[in-house]
């Protein structure tokens, strides 16, 4: 089966809405972009919130010595036995929403993270070696790239996850092999247009390895489409991993992503207690959101850049 | 055109093909098969009569072949919990998952299109871009929790709809709908619209660049010069030609919704085929689980082909003969 190459595989590789403007690409533009502006500023608060203040908060959640069952399912702005306040209220096990939330968000951005540095990893230089050497492997190493990306990503995850079970290291494995086939096709699309010109010309003739064109030439000038792609893909890489473990075959209860909290919301949202899932869930909203946006912004002035 | 279709088909022959080598060795090879296929709480006498009756004391390429002409007569394995053959059992929960998917596209198209016509055409409007970024959020929100926030709003807040089931059914042609009746059409609102946003998304942007695109073409400006009226150029020319990627798109996301309503279908208990996996997964009912992954290789299969198809007749600059590496 192969998929339509000249379809978009989701929504935001969709070509660009922006009159191409015929300046080049500066960072000051950034600035003279709002959305683009709130978006990045967004994403740091984020990432500083999950990577940083998880040593700040005012428990572990991870440690069920560090918070009592008597606090459960209070709700926000509710204090405990020992005088802290639940700003955002306790889940049912009495854990205080703000410190988890703050590690599932470290667990979440984690999963993200590795996952699609390997995912890029893998990917990149399957295109690399496809552009580069042609005719058979690359056939070869297509087909497969198109095979994976046949099959609709949250299905093949969740088959693979139900096979190997539950655990960090599998939801990162199952990101990897979802997503590694949208890299590969991005690099090899831009190595092929890079190999054609005159440098790499020159560098064949000067006798250099095919190795060293590969990694010294042609990486470096081809690599940004493949860059601009990853910021998108982290956030359906987050998605991913927030639904997985939602579905209850991601990561395991004793370490809470943002998607396993809303998960174990669900069964109190019917009796009102919304925090437990409406604040987790709002967390990761403003992660996926904030990373498709300036994704999208940034493959704007990519493409404007191109042309 | 035959060739093409030879073509395809092979083709199609031999991905279902890979698909049942991963899926054979991932149940039978990896791990012990015995305890994958046989019931937990068998006893050991039947324990020793399952291996000999599933032939797991063959040699592995024999135990494939067995495996592999069992498919083809639609034989995928009994479901350890229900105790029915699991091909019949996804079937019969497929028309409550197609009813979800078919109408939640009908609705994306719908509201997708005419909004992206009028970004396209009006893309420095304020509203386009508050469109456009609020695609990117629309696209953004993860489905189990977009859905736990409708239930949250309209059930248990406004106490407007019902939070799970399909409610009143309807017998069409032997098939069970809900959209026939207003129970039915109360509790099909919210996983409709949840499994919609995603895809009104796509659709937004896909008219709206269409739409910016085919204005700067030649057929466009030909026709203003003919002094076409607008609105007749927007509809019989630009409509028309940002038509095609659009239907192709609509086909191939059918197949993906059909894998993302599993999500759905949790959130809001439907009781359809994605709800049968997570079921069936939770409770280690691997022959169901099988049985899910080739019947929907299948359907992807024939989608794809159905799509190439349908693509190829719809433009004619598509040649048929050409060769699909």
């Amino acid at each position: 089966m192969s998929p339509r190459k000249d379809l978009p595989p989701d929504p935001l590789l969709v070509p660009p809405m922006v009159k191409t403007p015929r300046r080049a690409f500066h960072l000051a533009r950034i600035k003279r972009r709002p959305s683009l502006k709130g978006a990045l500023i967004a994403l740091v608060v984020v990432l500083a919130a999950g990577l940083l203040l998880p040593l700040l908060a005012q428990q572990n959640p991870y440690d069920l010595t560090s918070f009592s069952v008597m606090d459960n399912r209070l709700p926000p702005g509710e204090t405990s036995l020992d005088g802290l306040t639940y700003w955002l209220g306790t889940d049912s096990q009495g854990r205080d929403m703000v410190s988890a939330i703050l590690y599932g968000l470290r667990v979440s951005l984690m999963v993200g993270l590795v996952a699609t540095a390997f995912a890029f990893a893998i990917g990149v230089s399957v295109g690399l070696t496809a552009a580069v050497f042609g005719g058979k492997v690359e056939a070869a190493l297509m087909r497969m790239v198109d095979f994976f990306l046949g099959f609709p990503s949250i299905l093949v995850a969740l088959v693979l996850l139900a096979a190997i079970g539950r655990g960090v290291d599998k939801v990162i494995i199952a990101i990897v092999v979802v997503q590694w086939a949208h890299y590969a096709r991005v690099m090899r699309g831009s190595a092929l247009v890079e190999r054609r010109k005159e440098y790499i010309e020159a560098a064949e003739n000067l006798g250099y390895s095919k190795l060293r064109i590969m990694f010294r030439h042609l990486l470096p000038n081809s690599i940004a489409a493949a860059l601009v792609v990853a910021t998108v893909r982290i956030a359906s890489a987050i998605t991913l991993e927030a639904t997985l473990s939602f579905l209850g075959v991601g990561v395991p209860v004793t370490q809470p992503s943002l998607g396993l909290l809303v998960a174990n919301g669900f069964d109190f949202l019917m009796s009102g207690e919304y925090w437990i899932s409406v604040y987790p869930g709002i967390a990761l909203v403003v992660l996926i959101f904030s990373l498709n946006l300036v994704g999208d912004r940034l493959r704007v002035a990519f493409d404007a850049r191109r042309s | 055109m035959g060739t093409f279709i030879f073509q395809r088909l092979l083709q199609s022959i031999a991905v279902l093909l890979a698909v049942s080598i991963v899926m054979f060795l991932a149940v039978y090879t990896v791990g012990n098969p015995v305890e994958l296929l046989v019931n937990p709480e068998a006893t050991e006498l039947e324990r020793e009569a399952m291996v000999h009756a599933l032939g797991l004391d063959q040699p592995v390429w024999l135990q494939y072949l067995t495996f592999l002409g069992n498919a083809v007569q639609g034989d995928l394995g009994t479901s350890f919990v229900h105790g029915e053959p699991a091909l019949r059992l996804i079937v019969t929960r497929m028309p409550a998952t197609l009813e979800l998917v078919t109408l939640s596209l009908i609705v994306a198209s719908l509201v997708g299109i005419p909004i992206g016509l009028y970004v396209g055409l009006n893309s420095d409007a304020t509203a386009s871009r508050a469109v456009m970024t609020g695609s990117i959020l629309g696209y953004s929100l993860p489905s189990f929790w977009k859905g736990m926030m409708l239930i949250l709003l309209f059930a248990v807040w406004l106490h407007w709809l019902p939070t799970s089931g399909r409610g009143e059914t309807v017998s069409i042609l032997g098939f069970p709908v809900s959209f026939l009746s207003l129970d039915g059409l109360r509790h099909l609102a919210m996983p409709v619209i949840n499994l919609a946003v995603p895809n009104l998304a796509l659709i937004i942007r896909l008219t709206a660049s269409g739409a910016m695109e085919a204005q700067t073409q030649d057929y466009v400006k030909f026709a203003r010069a003919k002094g076409v009226r607008r609105k007749r150029i927007v509809r019989r020319h630009i409509l028309r030609n940002i038509l095609i990627p659009i239907v192709t798109v609509l086909g191939i996301e059918f197949g993906n919704l059909i894998a993302f309503s599993t999500i759905t279908e949790t959130v809001f208990a439907w009781p359809g085929m994605g709800k049968l996996l997570i079921t069936s997964i939770y409770q280690l009912d691997r022959p169901v689980v099988v049985s899910y992954v080739m019947l929907i290789t299948f359907l992807f299969v024939i989608i794809n082909l159905a799509v190439d198809l349908i693509y190829a007749v719809l433009d004619p600059r598509v040649k048929l003969m050409e060769k699909t590496a």
